[in-house]
């Protein structure tokens, strides 16, 4: 009873951090964005513009000086279907009635003009933008090394059956191993084979999409720190949890075992607090991964935006000056945030687990 | 651009890859490397567990081997001691025999020897009478002119030779 309160209490903090965080991080987003909008002409540094523009979803890859263009698909209904290379619409050129502003695309009409409000926001109708994003592009790599490694991998073990691992199969394993024998089987218990492929999938999808976001002067990917991405990986875990719940599972939900009567009656205040828990484990799930990525790569451009920021600001010599412990700081972040990739893979994991647990554990006596 | 707000694009493209790839690692990868890793798992438990069994059996022969080592030893010293009290017997018995022996044979020999020399005797008494005879005839023929005076000494001679 005692550890039942303490759980709901531990998650009505986390809920009210969450919507702070949430709050900071929209008008964060906003003031930049804005910044951005004011600050167009001014061709100084802008380390928010830059910062966002690593961090978002970008229609092109940029290394260095190369802009690789990628190929864009949109649909409407008027139009249809519509196949083009990105390359067409930068620089705010409109191509075939589509312009982009800020990564979005926007229908125009011939003359490739755009009407913005007192805001300086663009009042447009948008297609759906199925286009090979960045992130996209980044997640289907992922997805690639996984199918290339854990395919050859697989094949390794039934050439050399029940012999000891070599190469790849020797440096996955243990991490295999792990998932299975330290967060499935634990978690969930006996039934845990039933859910160690999805377990593992997402385990390393979400390891690998982080370490393909650490990798410098490759473009930049941020997959994992993409609310999208992580949206839907929360949103299978809270389907699989869902079409796995057992009677005691749903029971636990909409009438508590084991509370005083009053907390249901008249007001079903169990109810309410049970069903928030129920719909916020796939918002915490989402916005853990999104948020811990994200400000890993701000945190990251924060430190290297420092040296151009002193750059401006006092000359080259402040410039090199910072750059000292601007790269020291940085070494440190990524060494962090190499944990941080592998921590957040196992907390995401573990909690699909853990949630997987608790919608097939048997309850004989509360 | 607003980092919190998911673009519905990559919600789609990442739901159906992610579905895609869950399908083909699941079909392809996960299967064969969790069932191989059972496999070997269990494998492994199964050879610990034999060898184990091994090494119990290996102990309790051991025991076995020492016991019948022991009884084996055993039975070799009492071997050993009833050949001896059979040596012993046996020499103290052959001494005995070959005495009797001995004894037998020295006690025939003297009969046969007692034997031989009263034949011997008796031959030689014959033999004696035999020459004695012939002296006689001898003498007989020579002085047979004289019979009585003849006579006489016969019979003295044969008085002698009785005596």
């Amino acid at each position: 009873m005692q550890q039942f309160n303490i759980q709901h209490f531990t998650l009505k903090l986390k809920s009210a951090i969450l919507t702070l965080f949430m709050l900071i991080m929209t008008s964060f987003s906003a003031t930049a964005e804005q910044s951005t909008e004011n600050n167009h002409e001014d061709k100084g540094f802008n380390a928010g513009e830059l910062i966002m523009h690593h961090v978002m979803d970008n229609h092109e890859i940029h290394i260095g000086p190369l802009h690789i263009p990628l190929p864009i698909i949109l649909y409407s209904k008027e139009k249809g279907f519509d196949f083009f290379m990105s390359s067409n619409l930068t620089h705010g050129s409109s191509y075939n009635g589509y312009a982009m502003v800020h990564e979005k695309i926007y229908h125009v009409g011939a003359e490739g003009e755009l009407t913005h409000d007192e805001h300086g926001h663009v009042v447009a109708d948008r297609p759906l933008d199925l286009s090979i994003t960045k992130s996209v592009f980044g997640m289907l790599l992922t997805m690639g090394i996984m199918l290339f490694v854990f395919i050859s991998i697989s094949n390794s073990y039934k050439k050399r059956e029940r012999m000891a691992p070599q190469g790849m199969q020797s440096f996955f394993e243990p991490l295999i191993l792990f998932v299975k024998d330290e967060i499935a089987k634990p978690s969930i218990g006996k039934k845990y084979q039933k859910f160690l492929p999805y377990l593992l999938t997402i385990f390393f999808f979400i390891w690998i999409g982080n370490m393909l976001g650490l990798i410098p002067f490759i473009g930049g990917f941020n997959v994992t720190g993409n609310i999208a991405v992580a949206l839907v990986l929360a949103l299978f875990t809270f389907v699989i949890t869902s079409v796995n719940g057992n009677k005691d599972y749903w029971k636990h939900i909409y009438n508590t075992p084991g509370v005083p009567w009053w907390l249901k009656f008249p007001i079903p205040l169990m109810f309410f607090i049970e069903f928030i828990g129920f719909i916020s484990k796939p918002v915490v799930l989402t916005l853990r991964l999104f948020a811990n990525i994200t400000a890993g790569h701000i945190i990251i451009l924060s430190f290297v935006s420092l040296i151009f920021i002193f750059n401006n600001l006092y000359g080259a010599g402040g410039g090199y000056g910072v750059s000292i412990l601007s790269v020291a700081f940085s070494i440190f972040m990524f060494a962090i945030e190499l944990l941080v990739a592998f921590l957040q893979a196992y907390v995401f994991t573990l909690l699909s687990a853990l949630y997987f647990g608790s919608a097939v554990e048997e309850h004989h006596a509360h | 651009m607003n980092p919190l707000l998911p673009e519905l694009g990559l919600v789609l493209w990442m739901s159906v890859a992610f579905l895609v790839v869950l399908f083909l690692l699941k079909k392809f990868a996960w299967e064969g490397i969790i069932k191989a890793l059972n496999d070997r798992e269990e494998f492994i438990e199964r050879s610990l567990k034999s060898a184990e069994d091994a090494k119990a059996q290996m102990s309790d022969l051991k025991a076995d081997n020492e016991k019948l080592l022991i009884e084996a030893r055993k039975e070799r010293e009492q071997i050993l001691k009833e050949a001896k009290e059979l040596k012993d017997k046996i020499l103290s018995e052959a001494k005995i025999t070959a005495s009797e022996e001995g004894d037998r044979l020295i006690s025939t020999a003297r009969s046969e020897i007692d034997k031989e020399k009263n034949q011997a005797l008796a031959d030689i008494k014959k033999q004696v009478a035999e020459i004695s005879l012939e002296i006689a005839e001898k003498v007989i023929r020579n002085e047979l002119s004289d019979k009585n005076a003849h006579e006489a000494l016969i019979a003295s001679h044969l008085e002698e030779q009785t005596k």
